[in-house]
């Protein structure tokens, strides 16, 4: 796979920062840069017009500085909201949601094993009783990550009431913590949207819900943003998940989706193993996005 | 924000300008060249594949063809429409079957792409075209991928060959090369090997992808892409078809709001036709994918086809010619309201069908406030009154509607809107099925060779069943039911399904002459005649 380099963003800036001096086909790469980043033709053109005043300001001609600048530039506006989990209730109920086929429940798995690695009891509740073996999905990863895990008691069970058993359970055995697994569905489904709006509803007789975790897919489009608003107006969501970053998808939407809602990335994951799974901290992540 | 609206909207935008002009200047046609970048983006359409689009449609606009025509702004949205297609790949392709049994295809695809739904949906949709398909559980990566599958085909009514327990047990090249053999020997005729998801970077894994081909030789293999992928969309697919050499494409998740760009891109980069498109999340959210109607999708002139297809397929032919009889001869009654209303259900989602109707893009909002249990509501009214009050609503004094009412849960102000609308309904489909011509909106306007050929098939096939006119009104009704009241529920709710009659009376008519239409109907209404 000799193409690999040229997928990623870095390949796609390395020819432009290798160049001697700035020139318009610089910013051209640039602009190409950042679209094929999926960060989408709103965010590039402020972030190339952006650069452009800069470069014009220091009246710089080295691509280096530009190279610093872009990073920069990124680096602030990734870090401008708090990655921190707020995990602090007992027990702290978080909830997954996300359209379908995103990772919600290779996610859970990862996560509840990262909980385990800071000595956290961790529930695991199979509420995404819609897909054919999403439960023993699920099963399986939370005997991996040794968690334990509530089953809905028959097929096609209301996932809140699978829900509200997870809370009941983590109440009753002392566990610290209680992810809910949800049903992949389209935020055009306004059906299925509601549902989780019941869930959180239902959780919430019994324990306030701590985290709302969107799971977003790199390798979606501009489309993540009309996901997450959907998501957050139904499920008030606290914060992404961004996954399947171990692809060749730069995930770029996601500085958008940040910004325009309001609502920090605070996990990715970047593979399948269990413990492809950390916090997102917005340097190093600059840093693998423009190398 | 640009952002928001897809594809279509944005493009109607940007054409709703220029049909207004008799002649273009090329800097209208670079600002609508401009205009369709970034659309083309906004919908996630790759970068390289939107610059050799552009360019394209350009060249086209300025050249002689546009300015030779009548009307120029047509022209270019003829172009457009024409270039869309030709990147879409042209004629719509079938699978390609072997000509020894069995014919085996293969999926592929990165992972939460939906193979493994995508398998038990192509098994369903061949076992209704008298084939008989095996599922083969190759995807042994997925932690219970293989019950999965097993459960799908469960639902699917077809064989599953899953000798391996998988969660990271048994070799998939060899259980592919196995069904094979055991295909052969139990006499399926078709064979779909569902893979592991992959991502295009991983070569061990794409190495086992080329492997499994290799060892099934496959007569089709199918890149299986949501179509909610962004930019990576093009190496993704780059990356397969240096792996595994796919055969054809299946658009997945249609369903969601994301639906122009991955289509585009894959099919301009890899040169290889989209053959299937899937749906929504039931087993028969399926369908063959057709350049053409998707083409029109994008540009907004609705997919009118697949939703005749779908009606007809529903609709029992007889039956609506019966019904057309009824309303010539003003003998439509509730009871037949409520059968047609049944048949509709049966045809799917009433939203889709909507969905796919021209200038439908402008109702997207109020379609996904629509919630379609009202339909459920105003059946349940219906099914609360006794067999002679359904034939003559005449019977309907205070007494029986409250018994009614109470009957069917809701409230007497919802079963009198419900009997006033379902008069003033009956009242217009008697003109219609008289020889009234019912327009479609939308349709009217947009000329264009590829379209005009389609704009004639239309009538005649609602001439030969006037039972089209009402189906669309009830759409239209149930539409504007759910543009009132968002899903909320009690009297409201009520009303709003007894309301969705009138207005269907209404927008049927195409002129919102009947019924009483709200503001926001109106609204809708001139939005719709706008296109």
């Amino acid at each position: 796979m000799a193409e690999r380099n040229s997928w990623s963003l870095s390949g796609a800036l390395r020819g432009m920062f290798a160049k001697k001096t700035i020139d318009d086909e610089t910013w051209d790469d640039l602009e190409t840069a950042l679209i094929t980043g999926d960060f989408g033709i709103d965010v590039t053109d402020q972030i190339v017009g952006d650069l452009r005043t800069k470069v014009s300001r220091y009246n710089t001609t080295d691509p280096k500085d530009l190279q610093r600048m872009l990073r920069e530039t990124l680096e602030e506006r990734f870090s401008k909201l708090d990655p921190t989990l707020k995990l602090t209730e007992r027990p702290a109920v978080v909830l997954v949601v996300g359209v379908n086929g995103v990772g919600k429940t290779t996610t859970i798995g990862k996560f509840a094993k990262f909980l385990g690695n800071y000595n956290r009891t961790v529930v695991v509740g199979a509420a995404d009783t819609f897909r054919a073996a999403a439960v023993e999905q699920v099963a399986t990863w939370a005997e991996r990550a040794g968690a334990h895990i509530v089953r809905p008691q028959q097929e096609g069970q209301d996932p809140a009431s699978v829900a509200f058993q997870t809370v009941e359970y983590a109440k009753r055995n002392n566990i610290e913590i209680a992810i809910i697994d949800t049903a992949g569905r389209l935020q055009t489904k306004g059906g299925l949207m509601d549902e989780l709006t019941k869930i959180r509803r239902v959780i919430e007789k019994q324990a306030p819900v701590a985290e709302v975790l969107l799971v977003l897919d790199a390798t979606t489009g501009q489309n993540g943003l009309l996901q997450a608003e959907a998501f957050i107006e139904h499920a008030g969501v606290t914060g992404l998940v961004l996954t399947k970053l171990d692809g060749s998808a730069k995930a770029g939407f996601v500085l958008a989706v940040q910004e325009r809602t309001g609502i920090p990335i605070k996990l990715i994951g970047q593979g399948e193993g269990i413990n492809d799974l950390t916090g997102f901290t917005p340097h190093v992540f600059v840093q693998n996005l423009i190398g | 924000m640009a952002t928001f609206g897809n594809l279509s909207d944005r493009l109607a935008d940007t054409f709703r300008n220029l049909r207004t002009k008799g002649k273009l200047s090329p800097a209208d046609v670079d600002g609508t060249v401009r205009e369709i970048r970034r659309a083309l983006l906004d919908a996630d359409v790759a970068l390289d594949v939107v610059k050799d689009f552009t360019g394209k449609v350009r060249e086209r606009a300025l050249g002689d063809e546009v300015n030779k025509a009548l009307n120029p702004a047509q022209q270019v949205v003829q172009i457009v429409n024409e270039e869309l297609i030709a990147i879409l790949g042209g004629e719509a392709r079938r699978i390609n079957f072997a000509k020894k049994a069995p014919t085996v295809i293969m999926l592929a695809g990165l992972q939460g792409a939906g193979k493994t739904t995508l398998a038990g949906k192509l098994a369903k949709w061949l076992a209704k075209d008298n084939h008989t398909p095996l599922l083969v559980a190759a995807d042994l990566q997925r932690p219970n991928a293989v019950q999965q599958l097993q459960v799908v085909g469960g639902q699917a009514g077809v064989a599953v060959y899953a000798p391996e327990p998988g969660n990271g047990v048994g070799n998939p090249v060899k259980v592919a090369k196995d069904s094979i053999k055991w295909a052969i020997d139990k006499q399926y005729d078709v064979v779909i090997v569902d893979t592991a998801g992959r991502l295009g970077v991983d070569a061990d894994m794409m190495k086992q992808a080329a492997d499994i081909r290799k060892a099934v030789d496959p007569d089709e293999v199918l890149f299986v892409i949501d179509a909610m992928i962004g930019q990576d969309a093009v190496a993704t697919a780059k990356a397969f078809q240096a792996g595994v050499d796919f055969t054809g494409v299946v658009l997945t998740k249609l369903d969601g709001d994301a639906r122009g760009g991955a289509a585009l891109s894959v099919a301009s980069v890899t040169g290889r036709p989209i053959i299937f498109a899937s749906t929504g999340e039931s087993l028969d959210d399926f369908e063959p994918f057709y350049p053409d109607r998707m083409a029109s999708r994008i540009l907004d002139l609705g997919d009118i086809l697949t939703l005749i297809e779908q009606a007809q397929g529903a609709f029992d032919e007889e039956e609506a010619k019966k019904v057309a009889e009824k309303f010539r001869t003003d003998s439509f009654t509730l009871e037949d309201f409520l059968g047609q209303m049944q048949q509709l259900r049966g045809a799917g989602s009433l939203k889709k069908m909507i969905g796919m109707l021209p200038g439908a893009g402008a109702m997207r909002e109020q379609l996904d406030n629509f919630d379609e249990r009202e339909i459920v509501r105003t059946e349940a009214i219906i099914q609360s009154m006794t067999k002679a009050e359904r034939q003559n609503p005449k019977l309907l004094n205070g007494s029986r509607r409250v018994r009614i009412a109470r009957g069917s849960g809701m409230t007497v102000t919802d079963v009198n809107q419900l009997v006033q609308r379902f008069e003033q309904a009956a009242k217009m489909m008697k003109t219609v099925a008289r020889g009234g011509v019912p327009q479609i909106p939308g349709m009217g306007p947009i000329p264009g060779a590829g379209f005009a050929g389609r704009g004639k098939v239309q009538p005649k096939k609602k001439g030969s069943k006037s039972g089209n006119p009402a189906k669309r009104a009830v759409e239209n009704a149930a539409l504007a039911s759910g543009e009132k009241l968002p899903g909320a529920a009690g009297a409201g709710s009520g009303g709003g399904s007894g309301f969705g009659l009138g207005s269907g009376s209404g927008a049927g008519a195409d002129a919102g002459a009947a019924g009483g239409p709200s503001e926001k109907e109106l609204e809708s209404l001139q939005k719709f005649l706008r296109r």
